[in-house]
């Protein structure tokens, strides 16, 4: 029977079934501070170890500040955070990127760069992005404390096969549109419960046509739609990318590798349990209106005029927005370029190239973010450093930072801030705050001139 | 989490319809760190008056009633998901407890802190409390490998559903940990098979 590649890599990692319930097998555990002390203690409480401490990694992240990590982290309740974590992998032997290791960064960032996630593996980590690895042509997803637990101790996890949805993709994308531009159209025709119950795949020609770095921003949204993950089947791009990573394969292992991960495909004729279909040429530059991800616009649409839905209404009274507004020219006050969605050294590229000898506007605060120390010493090898600091970005240091606020990077109340971040939920970036989700581009754009801006405009 | 297996206990009745969860344990006793203590606040609105002082009426209050089994009305543990309501009929002493119907999400939250939810007819249910009636002092038998549910005064014996899985860790007293733990071997052993990783 022809299988879908979903089925193939989860059928290869059941352990045994029980009532309908899959003991399923993980390769890959990721750890970080905010959602694992509460699972190490349950091991303690049972007296028994991290089962296998080589396919655990943890990296603080979630909780940390951009500034000054050198020093102790002032703030008392992350710096308790973050400590715990430390004490938590000493303790039981699990290998951790502390903050300020020179290999440290956002979870999601770090996994690919290193090349700890690989193509077949089933990966979890206690974040719901962990659909990013997908990209990868792996099972990723988020899991919860109770679930961390049973990970740390077990290697598995008990849970129900997700139905499978393909998302086809073809045709040549324009000029100033990208990976984010994709996922968030994709996320606004089917709404972000949309696919609630269904793992992912993407594919077709303007999928595979996409860098890592851009396949991993397209999995990384697939849970703004509900669904427990998404993938990408791996192919030469996939295969390049890995080659030659600090943790990648060497020599014979990699042929032997290559061999398994060249035969990671659906088959012709797999029966999916849902299709649809998008053209390519009809994506636009992206941005959102509303407090959910799937309430997004092409930059030269109106905002719809929705009646009778109190929850619309509520939304576009958050964000102060009208219906049959368009976006094109409003002021904003804040960029934020970052997040495990968009701050790859890619990004950062676009962003360096898009602002060289240009400056923010006056009354506007950029703040660049990079995933991780990696991404972030590749920039200042680039000279994307000078090229910021003359345009008046301030480069941080790695770190979640204003994706979710947990750390000091928030935005004010009222204020809007362009965003390369996954969510705009009301409060995600702090008390209030107003956020317009966007490529690096449409961000770049904006914090030249203060407002939002057509990029198709503005490139050449 | 405890084994259950064989139960023979006295029961406790609460015949009224949609309990929910937010009556089984009221939300201001929600601030809690730990999963221990709620017992004594279980039903906290209908067991005592404003003043503390016992509501002479209800059940849990009245000493002819007493035991590990509480039989209740149809759609027990409706509303909220709050798993402190589960904690809280098990901190009590509740080990089973006998409805005509359960709330999902409240069933799941029984299972998962080793509280067996049996669910039997309207008909059946009524003769359970019709029993009680004639003698609090009646007892009842659960048998889990059985899955019955027997009136021992009457010999009545009914028969109620129950995933195997769920079951075996019920029998067992694990939880979902305690289970994966258990196959240890197994996986193991999956791990020598597996191909890549
Ligand atoms: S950057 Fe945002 S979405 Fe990504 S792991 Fe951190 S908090 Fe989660």
């Amino acid at each position: 029977m022809q299988k879908t590649l979903f089925d193939k890599l989860w059928e290869s990692h059941i352990v045994d079934s029980i009532d309908g319930t899959d003991i399923l097998y993980i390769d890959q555990h990721f750890i970080h501070e905010v959602t694992s002390p509460q699972a190490f203690d349950g091991l303690r409480r049972r007296g028994i170890p991290v089962m296998r401490t080589h396919k655990t990694l943890g990296t603080a992240d979630h909780n940390v500040p951009t500034i000054n990590q050198h020093l102790p982290i002032s703030e008392p309740m992350s710096r308790a955070q973050v400590n715990k974590l430390t004490q938590n992998c000493d303790e039981f032997g699990v290998e951790l990127y502390q903050l300020g290791h020179e290999k440290n960064g956002i979870v999601h960032i770090i996994g690919p760069e290193l090349g700890v996630t690989k193509p077949g593996m089933t990966i979890v980590c206690g974040d719901s992005h962990t659909s990013t690895h997908g990209a990868f042509g792996c099972i990723a997803f988020g899991i919860g404390t109770s679930q961390v637990e049973q990970t740390l101790a077990t290697q598995c996890i008990l849970m129900n096969r997700p139905k499978t949805m393909r998302i086809t993709v073809d045709g040549k994308l324009s000029k100033g549109v990208y990976a984010k531009d994709i996922i968030l159209y994709i996320i606004s025709k089917l709404t972000a419960a949309g696919g609630t119950g269904y793992f992912i795949e993407y594919a077709g020609s303007a999928i595979t046509s996409l860098s890592m770095e851009a396949r991993m921003t397209i999995c990384n949204m697939s849970i703004e739609m509900g669904a427990r993950g998404g993938m990408i089947a791996p192919d030469e791009t996939t295969f390049d990318y890995i080659k030659g990573r600090e943790r990648a394969p060497q020599d014979e292992a990699w042929e032997k590798a290559m061999g398994y991960w060249q035969t990671l495909k659906s088959d012709d004729g797999a029966v999916f349990d849902r299709e649809e279909h998008f053209d390519a040429s009809d994506i636009a530059p992206m941005v959102t209106y509303g407090t959910n991800p799937g309430m997004g616009i092409k930059i030269d649409a109106s905002i719809p005029e929705v009646e009778n839905i109190e929850s619309f209404d509520k939304s576009l009274s958050y964000m102060n927005f009208q219906k049959g507004q368009s976006l094109l020219g409003h002021k904003i006050q804040h960029v934020f370029i970052g997040s495990c969605t968009n701050a790859r050294i890619e990004d950062l590229r676009i962003v360096a190239d898009f602002v060289k000898g240009k400056r923010k506007a006056d009354d506007v605060s950029v703040m660049i973010v990079p995933g991780s120390k990696q991404v972030e010493a590749q920039a200042k090898e680039e000279g994307l450093d000078q090229i910021f600091e003359e345009a008046g970005f301030e480069l941080r240091e790695p770190g979640c930072s204003a994706c979710l606020g947990m750390n000091e990077d928030k935005v004010p109340a009222g204020e809007y801030c362009i965003s390369t971040s996954n969510r705009n939920f009301e409060g995600r970036q702090g008390p209030g705050a107003r956020t317009i989700l966007a490529s690096p581009l449409m961000a770049a754009a904006a914090a030249v001139s203060g407002r939002i801006e057509d990029v198709r405009e503005l490139i050449h | 989490m405890r084994p259950l297996n064989n139960i023979k206990s006295t029961a406790v009745p609460l015949p009224i319809e949609d309990v929910d969860t937010d009556q089984i344990i009221p939300a201001r006793f929600l601030k809690a760190l730990t999963r221990e203590g709620f017992g004594d606040n279980l039903f906290r609105d209908w067991r005592y008056n404003n003043d503390n002082t016992p509501v002479d009426n209800f059940v849990l209050n009245n000493d002819l009633y007493s035991g590990e089994i509480l039989i209740a009305g149809n759609n027990f543990g409706c509303g909220s998901s709050r798993e402190h309501a589960a904690w809280a009929l098990g901190d009590y002493g509740f080990r089973v407890v006998v409805s005509s119907f359960f709330a999902d999400i409240f069933k799941g939250n029984a299972l998962n802190n080793g509280i067996l939810p049996i669910q039997l007819t309207a008909d059946e249910l009524d003769s359970i409390f019709k029993a009680i009636e004639k003698n609090p002092k009646c007892k009842f038998e659960v048998d889990l490998k059985e899955q019955s549910f027997t009136v021992m005064d009457t010999e009545e014996a009914f028969s109620f559903e129950i995933g195997s899985y769920k079951k075996m860790c019920l029998q067992n007293g694990y939880d979902d940990i305690d289970y994966l733990i258990s196959q240890k071997d197994k996986i193991e052993a999956f791990e020598n098979l597996q191909i890549m990783y």
